[in-house]
C-alpha cells in the first residue's frame, strides 16, 4: 500500500518535528511514508472564514498530489475534516455555479483515502499499542474538529492509554473548545482568550505535565496561553508522543 | 382583514423562494422515516401505572392509588387535610366522588368569573388519559374535566385518572388516541407549576396550581 | 441595507438598534466576572440535566433525523401547508391575517387590540413578538403589556434586553432578580413584599402575587406559538408556569403572532417534536404545561382569536438552499447552553433577540447582512460543532456560518424582501481578502512557500514578542509559536533525498 504524509501547513512551517515523530512512527510500525512535496494546505483557513473560491486550487493540490496514493496519514483533526466534510461541499459548489463537476470529482478522490493519523494506526493498522515509552503524566483534549467532525471516539485514548510510562489524567470540560477556531482567534479575541485561559485552568488541575491533542493549531493556542501565564505544562502533539521509544526520550 | 394583499405577497415569496423544489413534486412526496419508537420498552399494565406513579412524582405531584370503593373516602380526606372548603366540581364529575366531602362544592353553571375561582380552593377533575412515559396528564374538556380555567387557577388540583382504560405509554400513543379530540383545546398537564428562570434550576409553583394531586383509580380491587 | 443602500434592516426590535459588533459587544462581556459566573452556573447545570434528559430516549438520533425530515418537507411546500392552516383556523372560529413585516404585524395587533377598547394586554413569553418590538409599538399606541413569563418579567422591570431565549434573565443571578423585584415591582402593580429574600421559591412566589391580579382582570392576551397543525388548524404553546395558561384562557380576545416556518403539517407530527423539545430545552421528559387550541370553543377561553402569520425575513431565509435549515429551529435553546462562546460573550452580545449559535445565523438571515453587526455574527464561532450536535432538528449551524460567512467576505446571491439580488463583498474586508488571496497564491506555489520558510526561519530570532497591527490580536493574550530552524519540506528533502 501506499501511504502519503499530508504533513499540513502548520506544521510544515511551525512544528516540523511533529511531522517526524509521525514519519518515525509509521516507520517503525513498517509503512513506508511518501512526502509528495507538491503538497502545501488543505485551504481550511480560507474556507472557514468565507472565501470559498480561494480554496478551490488547494483542493486540486491536494487531490493531485495524492492521486496515486492509497492513503493519505495527516496529524492533524481539523485538517482531515476539511478534507472529508468541506471538499464534497466545495465540489457541490462549484457544481452549483455551472463549473462542472471536477472539484466533486477530485473531492471524491481524496475524501475515502484521508485518515488522521490515529485514526489510521486503529482503523488501518489495527494497532492501539505502537510501542511507545513517555514517562510523563498526560492529559489530552479531544479537540473540536476530531471529536465531533471526524468521531475519533476514544482512538486516540487507547493509543495513549497503551504508552509504557504515561499516566493519563483526566481534564475537566474536555469536549469544550479550546477557542481557537482559525481565524476566530483573531477575529475576536476576547472571548477566544477567555476560552483559552479556561481550558488551560483545567488543565493546570490535572496536574499533568504535557498536555496532548490531536491538532496542533489548537495546541498553538492553548501553548501560546500557557506560555504566556508562565505554566510549566508543555504542549505535545499524540504523533510525538507516540513516536517516542526509551532510545528516545530525553 | 388587512385586505389580502399581504398574504398574497408572502404567499408568492415563498412561492419563489422554493424555485429548487422540483414542479411536480407533492408536499407529501419527501419521505419521513419515522423508525423511531412508539413506546420506549415493553411495559405490563401494572408496570406502566408503576412508571406513571414514578414520573408523576419525579416531577413532584403527589399520587395516591385507590380502588372505586375507597374514592370517595381519599378525596375527602385529602381535602380535609388541605383544609379545602369551597372546591369546584366540573359537569360530568361523578356525583359520588366528592359524597363523603365536607366541603362547598361549586359547580361551573352559571359560570365562574376568574376572580371567583381564584377564591376557590380546589378543583377536582378526570382526565381524557395519562402518558407513563412522562408522567402526564391530558385534560380535554371532556365529563368532569371542565374548561381550561378551572384548573388553572385554584392553587390545588385533584386529577383523577381511570387506569383501566386512561393510561397510555408513551408521547405518540397519546396523540393518535386524542386526536379526534383536537379541535377541543387540550391542555397537557405534567406536576405542578414550576420554572427554571432563575439560574437554570428547577423550582416548582408558579402561576399554575402549586400542588398537583394524582388518583389511580383502579376498578378491581384485585389489581391494586 | 446599509451595504447596498437598500434602507434600513427590516426587522423590528428597536431597542437592539445600533449596538456594536460582536467583538467589541463580547470583549466587555468577558470583563464582566459576574455576567461569566452567572452563564457559566446556568448553563453547565442544564448542560448535564440535557444530556441526562436525552440519553433515557433510544431512539432520539431517530427522533432528531425525523425532526429535521419533517421541517424540511413542510418547508419544501410552505405555501400550502399555510394555506390548509389558514383554512382550518379559519373554520374553527379564528381570524387570520398576514404580516409581510415587523412594523405591519404591529400595526395590525395594534389596531385589533385598540377595537376592544383595551389599553392593558397579558403576553405569554414570544420570541417572535421580542423580534418585531410589539411591547414598544403597543406602548406608542398607549397600550401597556405586561410580561408575565418570570424571565421576562425580570427583563421587562429591570428595563434590559433579553439574553438567551428560553431564560431571557439567564445573565441575573437569584441576588440581582431581587433586587430588580425589590426596588421595580411597586412600578408596574403589587409591589414585592417586604423582607423578600433571594430564595428561587420566594421570588417566584412574589411573582405569582404581583401577576395574578393582572391575569384576573385581563381582556386581550397576546401569545406566540411553538407549533401550528396545517391539518387541524392547532395551535401549541409549551410553557412551565402556568403564565402561559393564563394568557391563552383567562381574557376575552387572544392574538397569536406566529412565524411562518411554525407550521407542521399533520397532528402527528407532534409526536416527534414533543418529544425533541422538553428534553432539548427545559430538559424535563415533558415540560409542566402545553396548551393546545384551536380556533375558539364555546364556553372554553377566548371568544376571539385572530392569529398574525409572519414573515418578516423568513421567505428571505427559505430562499437560502443552504441557509433555510435555520428554520427547522424550534427554539430550544440547547445550542446556546453548550455554546462556549456564549457563555463567554454572553447574550446580548449578539444585538438580537436570537443569541447564541441559532442566532448567529438567524439574525443575519432575517435582517440580511445589513450592518456591521450583522456581518460579524456569522464569525462569533469557533465552529468547534457542539450546537450542531445538541440541535434536536439537526441544523448544521457551523455550515450555515460558513456559507454565510461567504456572502460576507466574497457577496453573493440573497434574497431582500422576496427579490433576489447579488450583494458586493463588504468593505471591512479588503485587506483580509488581500492576505487571503496572497495566502492561496503561496500555498498553491510550493516553492514561493519553501522560500517563504526559510525567511521566516532565517529571520526567527528577530521576531518581536508582540505583533503590531492585526497580530496583536493574537499575542495580547498569547505567546507566539517559535519558529523551528528547518521547515518539515526541507528536512524531508535534506534526509530523504528530495521529492517522493
Amino acid at each position: 500500500m501506499r501511504v502519503g504524509l499530508f504533513v499540513t501547513c502548520v506544521n510544515d512551517s511551525l512544528y516540523p518535528r511533529t511531522g517526524r515523530a509521525v514519519v518515525s512512527l509509521l516507520e517503525r510500525l513498517g509503512v513506508r511514508v511518501d512526502f509528495p512535496t507538491a503538497q502545501s494546505c488543505c485551504g481550511q483557513p480560507m474556507f472557514n472564514t468565507g472565501y470559498r473560491h480561494e480554496t478551490e486550487p488547494l483542493v486540486r493540490r491536494y487531490a493531485a498530489a495524492f492521486r496515486d496514493h492509497d492513503y493519505v496519514v495527516t496529524p492533524s483533526g481539523s485538517c482531515a475534516a476539511m478534507v472529508r466534510d468541506n471538499y464534497p461541499r466545495i465540489g457541490a459548489g462549484a457544481e452549483a455555479e455551472g463549473r462542472g463537476t471536477e472539484l466533486s470529482e477530485a473531492a471524491a478522490g481524496a475524501v475515502p483515502k484521508t485518515y488522521e493519523l490515529t485514526e489510521f494506526l486503529v482503523d488501518v493498522l489495527g494497532v492501539t499499542d505502537v510501542g511507545a515509552y513517555f514517562p510523563h503524566t498526560v492529559t489530552y483534549h479531544p479537540t473540536c474538529h476530531g471529536l465531533r467532525m471526524l468521531g475519533l471516539g476514544d482512538r486516540p485514548r487507547r493509543l495513549l492509554e497503551h504508552v509504557e510510562g504515561l499516566e493519563l489524567r483526566e481534564l475537566d470540560g474536555a469536549e469544550e473548545c479550546c477557542g481557537f477556531g482559525g481565524t476566530f482567534a483573531v477575529k475576536n479575541p476576547a472571548v477566544s482568550a477567555a476560552m483559552g485561559s479556561d481550558k488551560c485552568r483545567a488543565v493546570a488541575r490535572t496536574g499533568a505535565e504535557v498536555v496532548c491533542t490531536v491538532d496542533n493549531s489548537c495546541l498553538m493556542h492553548i501553548g501560546g496561553v500557557l506560555a504566556r501565564e508562565g505554566s510549566p505544562v508543555r504542549p505535545v502533539h499524540i504523533a510525538e508522543i507516540l513516536a517516542g521509544t526509551k532510545d528516545s526520550v530525553r | 382583514m388587512n385586505g389580502g394583499t399581504s398574504r398574497e405577497r408572502i404567499l408568492g415569496r415563498v412561492r419563489r423562494a422554493l424555485t429548487d423544489v422540483p414542479r411536480d413534486e407533492r408536499p407529501e412526496d419527501r419521505p419521513v422515516v419515522r423508525d423511531y419508537l412508539r413506546t420506549h420498552g415493553e411495559r405490563t399494565t401494572s408496570e406502566s401505572l408503576d412508571l406513571l406513579a414514578e414520573n408523576l412524582a419525579d416531577y413532584r405531584a403527589l399520587v395516591h392509588r385507590v380502588t372505586a370503593t375507597d374514592l370517595s373516602a381519599l378525596l375527602a380526606r385529602l381535602l380535609a387535610e388541605r383544609g379545602a372548603r369551597r372546591v369546584v366540581a366540573p359537569a360530568g364529575l361523578p356525583g359520588e366522588w366528592l359524597a363523603d366531602a365536607a366541603v362547598d362544592i361549586l359547580s361551573d353553571a352559571p359560570v365562574l368569573t376568574a376572580h371567583e375561582l381564584d377564591e376557590v380552593d380546589s378543583v377536582v377533575t378526570g382526565c381524557a388519559l395519562a402518558i407513563a412515559e412522562t408522567g402526564t396528564l391530558v385534560l380535554g374538556g371532556g365529563p368532569g374535566q371542565g374548561r381550561r380555567a378551572l384548573t388553572l387557577v385554584p392553587d390545588h388540583h385533584l386529577c383523577v385518572v381511570r387506569t383501566v382504560d386512561q393510561v397510555v405509554d408513551s408521547v405518540p400513543q397519546a396523540l393518535e388516541r386524542l386526536a379526534p379530540a383536537a379541535a377541543r383545546p387540550l391542555t397537557w398537564i405534567s406536576g405542578p407549576s414550576a420554572t427554571s428562570d432563575i439560574e437554570l434550576d428547577r423550582v416548582e409553583g408558579v402561576h399554575g396550581p402549586r400542588t398537583l394531586e394524582v388518583i389511580l383509580l383502579a376498578e378491581d380491587p384485585r389489581s391494586v | 441595507m446599509s451595504r447596498d443602500g437598500t434602507g434600513v434592516p427590516h426587522s423590528g426590535g428597536a431597542a437592539y438598534l445600533g449596538m456594536p459588533a460582536f467583538p467589541r459587544a463580547a470583549e466587555t462581556a468577558t470583563r464582566d466576572d459576574r455576567l461569566r459566573a452567572n452563564l457559566r452556573h446556568a448553563t453547565h447545570t442544564i448542560r448535564a440535566k440535557r444530556a441526562r434528559a436525552v440519553a433515557e430516549l433510544d431512539d432520539w438520533a431517530r427522533l432528531r433525523q425525523a425532526g429535521a425530515a419533517i421541517k424540511d418537507r413542510t418547508l419544501r411546500h410552505l405555501d400550502h401547508h399555510l394555506v390548509r392552516l389558514e383554512e382550518a383556523v379559519t373554520r374553527a372560529g379564528g381570524t387570520v391575517h398576514w404580516a409581510a413585516d415587523a412594523a405591519e404585524a404591529n400595526r395590525i395587533v395594534t389596531d385589533l387590540v385598540r377595537a376592544t377598547g383595551e389599553r392593558e394586554v397579558v403576553k405569554v413569553k414570544s420570541m417572535a413578538t421580542q423580534e418585531i418590538g410589539l411591547n414598544e409599538a403597543l406602548a406608542e399606541a398607549g397600550i401597556r403589556a405586561y410580561e408575565t413569563d418570570l424571565a421576562e418579567l425580570i427583563v421587562q422591570l429591570g428595563d434590559d434586553l433579553p439574553s438567551h431565549i428560553l431564560v431571557p434573565a439567564i445573565h441575573r443571578n437569584r441576588g440581582e432578580i431581587r433586587d430588580i423585584f425589590r426596588d421595580r415591582m411597586a412600578s408596574w402593580g403589587r409591589p414585592a413584599p417586604e423582607g423578600l429574600t433571594d430564595r428561587p421559591a420566594e421570588l417566584a412566589e412574589a411573582a405569582r402575587r404581583h401577576l395574578r391580579e393582572k391575569f384576573l382582570r385581563a381582556k386581550v392576551g397576546l401569545s406566540g406559538a411553538n407549533f401550528m397543525v396545517a391539518e387541524t388548524g392547532t395551535l401549541v404553546v409549551v410553557e412551565s408556569e402556568g403564565n402561559g395558561r393564563m394568557c391563552l384562557t383567562l381574557p376575552e380576545t387572544l392574538i397569536s403572532v406566529v412565524g411562518i416556518e411554525k407550521t407542521v403539517p399533520t397532528w402527528r407530527d407532534l409526536e416527534v417534536f414533543l418529544q425533541l423539545l422538553p428534553r432539548s430545552s427545559t430538559a424535563e421528559r415533558m415540560n409542566p404545561y402545553t396548551s393546545m387550541w384551536t380556533g375558539t370553543a364555546d364556553g372554553d377561553g377566548p371568544r376571539v382569536f385572530h392569529l398574525v402569520l409572519l414573515d418578516n425575513g423568513r421567505t428571505d431565509t427559505l430562499a437560502d438552499e443552504v441557509g433555510r435549515q435555520a428554520l427547522r429551529c424550534i427554539r430550544c435553546s440547547a445550542c446556546l447552553n453548550v455554546c462556549p462562546v456564549y457563555e463567554r460573550a454572553g447574550g446580548h452580545a449578539y444585538g438580537s433577540p436570537y443569541p447564541g449559535p441559532i442566532g448567529a445565523i438567524l439574525t443575519p438571515q432575517l435582517r440580511g447582512l445589513a450592518s456591521p453587526l450583522e456581518e460579524s455574527l456569522p464569525y462569533a464561532s469557533s465552529l468547534c460543532g457542539a450546537c450542531f450536535e445538541v440541535c434536536p432538528v439537526a441544523i448544521d449551524i457551523p455550515e450555515v456560518l460558513v456559507h454565510l460567512r461567504e456572502r460576507v467576505v466574497e457577496g453573493g446571491e440573497v434574497t431582500i424582501r422576496g427579490t433576489r439580488t447579488t450583494i458586493k463583498p463588504a468593505k471591512r474586508h479588503t485587506a483580509e481578502r488581500a492576505a487571503m488571496r496572497a495566502a492561496r497564491w503561496t500555498f498553491d506555489h510550493p516553492g514561493a512557500l519553501r522560500r517563504g520558510q526559510w525567511i521566516l526561519s532565517r529571520s526567527r530570532r528577530l521576531r518581536p514578542r508582540r505583533l503590531p497591527g492585526p497580530g496583536r490580536a493574537w499575542t495580547d493574550t498569547r505567546e507566539l509559536p517559535a519558529v523551528p530552524a528547518e521547515s518539515f519540506r526541507d528536512w524531508w528533502a535534506r534526509t530523504r533525498g528530495g521529492t517522493a
